[in-house]
């Protein structure tokens, strides 16, 4: 259970593009550096949340609170294919169509 | 006196009494948009030939007294985050441009079975990330009261078009505030229900543990109404509940007396505006005359609530997002190598705000920051949600601001995110309670800017929190006002 006060500064550069990767999102070098600085003042304001003890607090991650919703596992109707496909970019023989995904 | 100026149950009277016809009144809002909406833009796309076409099989339904409910016929605008099957659905997002999805959202399939006619889709932060609608992919909507001011957000759009009769009531949704704070600015009507009593199922996600769908109106009776119409359970969204729903409008006239209202002391801070200040006292001594007992109340954990909200929220929305990669809908960079380039190019078209939140959602679920962001953060949610738990103990309502200021201008605050989402101050809590809120118009600044007084109910107690709403508007003389334009 790490509860430990992040750095300041929180992130760098470097950070910012790790994480743009993986979010596949891609920066210019003036993107950066505007949202590294971005990132620094809002981290900086989420630390106040570390002033709270919550040792034994339980995490709520749904507000109303519900378990294991079920239901009946019988065939209904659904999209056809062309339905599905319809707003695809690209298409194939009914399947939706990538470029390459391994390099051969 | 048009018939645009008209609630949607005046106008659902009218139709039933036959004293105008659905598509009478449809054309009516088509010819106002066409004149009025150029200089708001609550609208990202009308829909001329479909509402007409619904229109006319309002009035057959009428005629032959087929399957009719009060909203037959009546016109409704629909947040553009909101699936309509054909109909084009952007979030207000370039990634989304030309996406009609193949389905209704449940609230639309509700809504079309009810006979409702859909008018267009209005305008949003992009995937409802924001406070102020400049956030859109396709430009602001612009303050019907003041046009060089925002109209909040992310559901500014639908706020607009209500206030400026272009639609008599429309949907919103509600992440951090987004219905109550555009309603509270563009002084109409707005309702987040308690989690779970609306479904969510075709409504585009964005922080889906915190994502609600509710009424957007010129008064509260037409909130009861619109949200008779779109609540209840759905084995489409697990997260619905199974909750019976109530007539929303059956005891709305049952007034406050003896009623106790909360009034926490965390909600009336120093840095608000003075006259949101003054203005929402007034409204809760008014509710007071109206015979409520008023307390003071602690709602200790409020300072945390905008933290834990954009922790938690943007999480959220990184994993929601990741969806937009160009393969099954949705726009593509053409000409990639390969696929890795296809997404990056592809995601390139999301707009400043939804990178941020992204970036900050990824960041707070990474290895090494995960239980210092995203796990703390659903702790404090916690003790925020006990804070309200605590206070329903010894009241029954709580009443507070929607919005520390009226609405601001144009430009004031997007050069500095961390200050937009600190105008969500009032309004975040909510959501991460889980717990119904409404915004009823409660008076003007001294520059003519509508304010709210946001009052909070228990989770599925939308009947009490709307006689309260009712009883305040019907003694406070706010009740319909519009903007002259």
């Amino acid at each position: 259970m790490s509860d430990t006060a992040p750095q300041d500064p929180h992130i760098g550069p470097d950070d910012v593009r790790h994480v743009a990767l993986l979010s596949r999102l891609e920066f210019n070098d003036g993107e950066v550096t505007r949202f590294t600085r971005e990132l620094n003042d809002i981290l900086a304001y989420v630390d106040q949340l570390q002033e709270l003890n919550t040792e034994g607090v339980e995490p709520t991650s749904h507000a109303i609170k519900q378990v294991n919703v079920f239901r009946p596992d019988t065939p209904g109707i659904s999209l056809t294919n062309d339905e599905a496909l319809a707003n695809a970019p690209d298409s194939e023989s009914g399947c939706f169509k990538t470029p390459p995904i391994i390099q051969g | 006196m048009s018939v645009c100026d008209k609630s949607a149950l005046e106008i659902s009277e009218m139709l039933a009494a036959g004293q105008i016809s659905s598509v009478e009144v449809t054309q009516a809002y088509l010819d106002r948009i066409a004149t009025v909406d150029p200089g708001i833009h609550a609208y990202l796309h009308i829909c001329p030939e479909t509402a007409l076409t619904q229109a006319r099989q309002a009035d057959e339904r009428r005629a032959q007294g087929d399957g009719v409910t009060a909203v037959t016929g009546v016109p409704i605008a629909l947040k553009d985050n909101i699936c309509a099957r054909g109909l084009r659905t952007t979030c207000a997002s370039r990634m989304l441009e030309n996406f009609r999805p193949p389905y209704d959202a449940t609230v639309t399939a509700r809504l079309r079975n009810a006979g409702a006619v859909i008018l267009g889709k209005t305008n949003l932060d992009e995937f409802a990330m924001g406070s102020s609608t400049e956030n859109s992919g396709f430009g602001p909507t612009l303050n019907p009261w003041d046009t060089e001011r925002i109209p909040g957000g992310s559901s500014g759009g639908s706020g607009a078009a209500v206030a400026a009769a272009l639609a008599p009531w429309a949907l919103g949704s509600d992440t951090g505030g987004s219905i109550r704070q555009p309603a509270a600015h563009c002084g109409v009507v707005g309702l987040k229900p308690t989690y779970g009593r609306v479904s969510r199922y075709g409504l585009v996600a964005y922080g889906s543990s915190l994502d609600q769908i509710g009424p957007m109106t010129i008064d509260v009776k037409d909130a009861a109404l619109l949200l008779n119409v779109i609540a209840g359970h759905d084995p489409m969204d697990s997260t619905s509940h199974d909750v019976p729903t109530p007539d929303f409008l059956e005891g709305i006239d049952g007034g406050v007396a003896g009623m106790r209202i909360g009034m926490p002391k965390e909600y009336f801070t120093e840095g608000m505006d003075p006259e949101v200040e003054q203005t929402v006292h007034a409204a809760i001594a008014a509710l007071k005359n109206l015979g409520a007992e008023v307390h003071e109340i602690s709602l200790p954990h409020t300072r945390y609530a905008i933290a834990a909200y954009y922790v938690s929220a943007t999480a959220e929305a990184s994993s929601n997002l990741a969806r937009y990669d160009g393969v099954q809908y949705g726009e593509r960079e053409p000409d990639c190598k390969n696929i890795i380039e296809m997404y990056t190019k592809t995601r390139a078209r999301f707009g400043d705000e939804v990178k941020r939140r992204i970036m900050l959602g990824t960041y707070a679920l990474s290895a090494g920051f995960y239980d210092a962001y995203y796990l703390k953060s659903l702790k404090v949610r916690t003790l925020i949600q006990k804070d309200f738990l605590n206070a329903f103990e010894s009241v029954d309502l709580i009443a507070a601001p929607v919005t520390p200021t009226p609405a601001f201008r144009l430009g004031e605050n997007t050069d500095d995110p961390l200050s937009m989402y600190l105008a969500d101050v009032f309004t975040v809590s909510l959501n991460l309670a889980g717990y119904a809120g409404v915004s009823v118009p409660c008076g003007f600044s001294s520059n003519h800017l509508p304010i709210g007084l946001q009052l909070i109910s228990p989770a599925f107690e939308e009947a009490r929190l709307l006689r309260a709403a009712y009883a305040y508007e019907a003694t406070a003389g706010f009740k319909g006002l519009r903007p002259v334009r």
